[in-house]
């Protein structure tokens, strides 16, 4: 009874881990139709400003959970004014120009840092017990926290005018901005709330990896791989993608080894699309957010 | 070959009779190291073109060629060691990567995945490789008598000629095999542009339902040019591990996978010897900015995607050849022969 509690509990974080990783970017993909490649990096990003608070002597909460969306977000404003508002509709050409955004930031952070670990911060949560097994309390904060988080994204997009305005866009952008929504603003503000939201997880794992100027590739792939499993829908396709592919991935780590679990997520993600093209979303759910 | 076929290779032939020159030249001008470094820049080169050819012409935008062309260096890798000898080594890294990339690319177009997509799975399918063959350091990781160890990668066993194991190539041969390969597969590939299977993969690229209403089954044609492209990148990579001496799987890691990109491009979509160019080029930019701290290789390759697909879209290349044709144009004998050629056309 406990190990299933157990394997439970782990199989709950390793979906959490691949939904919180992964809504950053789900957000700018659905609400845009852009790819953002340079995902990884702003995740890299938060984990950075996590680690620079907190040897500037912040509380490590503060840091985590108001800094690094902070920080990030207005980078990704920023990076939206100066990059991504030229290539609008041609979504190769973001794809590529996110793409040497996400050299010249891991260039840009090698340089001021170090190729090597920054000092790491620690998780600051102590030990829950299952019987005679245990798991870190931190890793069911990130449970819960990734819960509150998809939750307070759907508030935000069923109920309050910005998430209406939101979705008119994503519908139809002619069609908002000829009743009066700047459409331009709402892609500057989306794409900053993603990049926010990627800041926010950056940070927030950052006590369980570590940080490192390459960490995003280690992102990148599982995130893609989750966005685009599930779909267009924001909400609802990154958790069935995360679901499936993290329970997936967490059954296969169990049985097999870590390794063959990562196989798992990806022949099953390639195996998906040949039946889904348009992700879980596209076939199931399709009302949904 | 008839006589348009022809006409129309006559730049490629220029380029590949250039190929020929340089490569009988260069070992009596240049010194073994720049040549070995050399061999190294050509087996990336082959890569590029590979690149080229599937991304330029058949519009595919693949981001993990590099994982065609690391698994080739892979494959041959253990296969050499297996084998006791590389002839068939080397037929093994161009057919089993080709068949994973015609597996892969089943998937692929037949679930009609669509250009972005398409890059983000296979960039996926390139990092994948990158984590797993990382994580194989153990003993207990080995292919017959390959040890795969892990990040440390593993040392390839040299060329041989053929059938004759114990008649190992040095490095200033590798040199000659180097530029032949490229040259022969630089010239394969402006040939098969040319050909009908060409012409329908660029007529796919230009608009798939077209292509696909005038009776082509489209799915067929992309993915006998993405294995086609799979096959030429494995090349690459034989010539890769040969040159360097070992295959590390730092050749699948992000920053490969991106300099693949850049190559192509900043030296041109739709054009061949554009690409092959630009990796030359960017091969020696990294190596001097490898000699220097003040400037990141990532942030520069960084800014020059950027720029690129800012302010020149179409690649250097496209942009020169476009830059001709304007200022021939004012010239007006030359515009009267343009003139001429277009009735000659029209008829």
């Amino acid at each position: 009874m406990d190990l299933v509690a157990a394997i439970g509990f782990q199989l709950a974080y390793v979906i959490a881990n691949l939904a919180l990783i992964s809504l950053g970017l789900a957000i700018i993909f659905g609400m845009m139709r852009v790819i953002n490649l340079a995902h990884g990096e702003f995740l890299m990003l938060g984990g950075y400003t996590v680690v620079v608070a907190t040897n500037a002597g912040v509380n490590v909460w503060v840091a985590m959970l108001i800094l690094a969306p902070l920080v990030v977000g207005i980078i990704g404003v920023i990076v939206e004014r100066v990059l991504i508002r030229w290539l609008y509709g041609r979504m190769v050409d973001t794809l590529l120009a996110t793409w040497g955004l996400s050299l010249l930031l891991v260039g840009l952070v090698t340089s001021i840092f170090g190729a090597s670990t920054a000092t790491t911060v620690s998780p600051p949560l102590g030990v829950i017990r299952f019987g005679n097994y245990s798991a870190s309390g931190y890793e069911l904060f990130l449970i819960l926290i990734t819960i509150a988080l998809f939750f307070l994204v759907w508030l935000t997009l069923r109920f309050t005018k910005l998430g209406l305005l939101a979705r008119g866009t994503m519908q139809n952008a002619e069609m908002a901005s000829s009743l009066g929504v700047s459409t331009n603003r709402i892609y500057m503000i989306t794409f900053g709330l993603g990049a926010a939201v990627s800041g926010l997880a950056g940070g927030l794992l950052a006590p369980m990896t570590g940080v490192l100027p390459t960490i995003g590739a280690t992102y990148i792939a599982k995130a893609f791989i989750t966005v685009i499993s599930g779909g267009s829908a924001i909400l609802a396709g990154t958790t069935a993608g995360s679901i499936l592919l993290g329970g997936l991935n967490g059954i296969f780590s169990f049985v097999v080894g870590s390794t063959f679990g990562e196989i798992a997520l990806l022949l099953a993600a390639i195996v998906l699309l040949r039946l889904m093209p348009r992700g879980i979303t596209g076939r199931f759910f399709r009302k949904s957010l | 070959m008839n006589s348009s076929l022809l006409r129309q290779m006559r730049s490629t032939f220029f380029f590949a009779l250039l190929g020929v020159v340089f490569m009988f030249a260069a070992p009596q001008v240049l010194q073994l190291f720049t040549i070995i470094n050399l061999t190294t820049a050509i087996a990336l080169a082959v890569l590029a073109l590979s690149l080229a050819l599937i991304w330029g012409y058949g519009g595919i935008l693949c981001f993990g060629q590099v994982a065609f062309f690391g698994l080739g260096a892979y494959v041959y890798t253990i296969s050499a060691i297996n084998f006791g000898g590389s002839t068939w080594a080397v037929l093994m890294a161009v057919l089993v990567t080709s068949a994973f990339a015609a597996a892969l690319g089943y998937f692929i177009f037949y679930g009609r995945v669509s250009d972005v997509y398409l890059g983000v799975i296979t960039l996926t399918v390139t990092l994948i490789f990158f984590s797993l063959i990382r994580r194989t350091s153990g003993p207990e990781y080995k292919i017959g008598n390959a040890l795969l160890g892990g990040f440390n990668g593993v040392s390839s066993p040299p060329i041989n000629l053929p059938w004759d194991s114990g008649s190992f190539l040095f490095p200033e041969h590798v040199f000659y095999v180097a530029m032949a390969v490229l040259i022969l597969c630089y010239v394969f590939v402006g040939w098969l542009v040319n050909t009908k299977f060409g012409r329908v993969c660029v007529a796919i690229r230009e608009n798939e339902l077209r292509a696909e209403l005038l009776g082509y089954d489209t799915r067929l044609y992309k993915l006998g040019i993405f294995t086609i492209g799979a096959g030429i990148a494995a090349l690459g990579g034989v010539l890769f591990c040969n040159g360097v001496g070992r295959i590390t799987p730092d050749v699948f890691s992000l920053y490969n996978a991106a300099l693949t990109i850049i190559w192509v491009i900043v030296g041109g979509r739709g054009t061949l010897i554009g690409p092959i160019g630009a990796t030359f080029a960017l091969f020696y930019l990294t190596s001097a900015l490898g000699g220097q701290s003040l400037l990141n290789n990532n942030l520069v390759l960084g800014i020059i995607l950027i720029i690129f697909v800012l302010l020149v879209p179409k690649g250097v290349a496209p942009t020169v050849v476009d830059w001709i044709a304007s200022r021939r144009k004012k010239t007006p004998r030359r515009a009267r022969r343009r003139r001429g050629a277009r009735a000659e056309g029209m008829e």
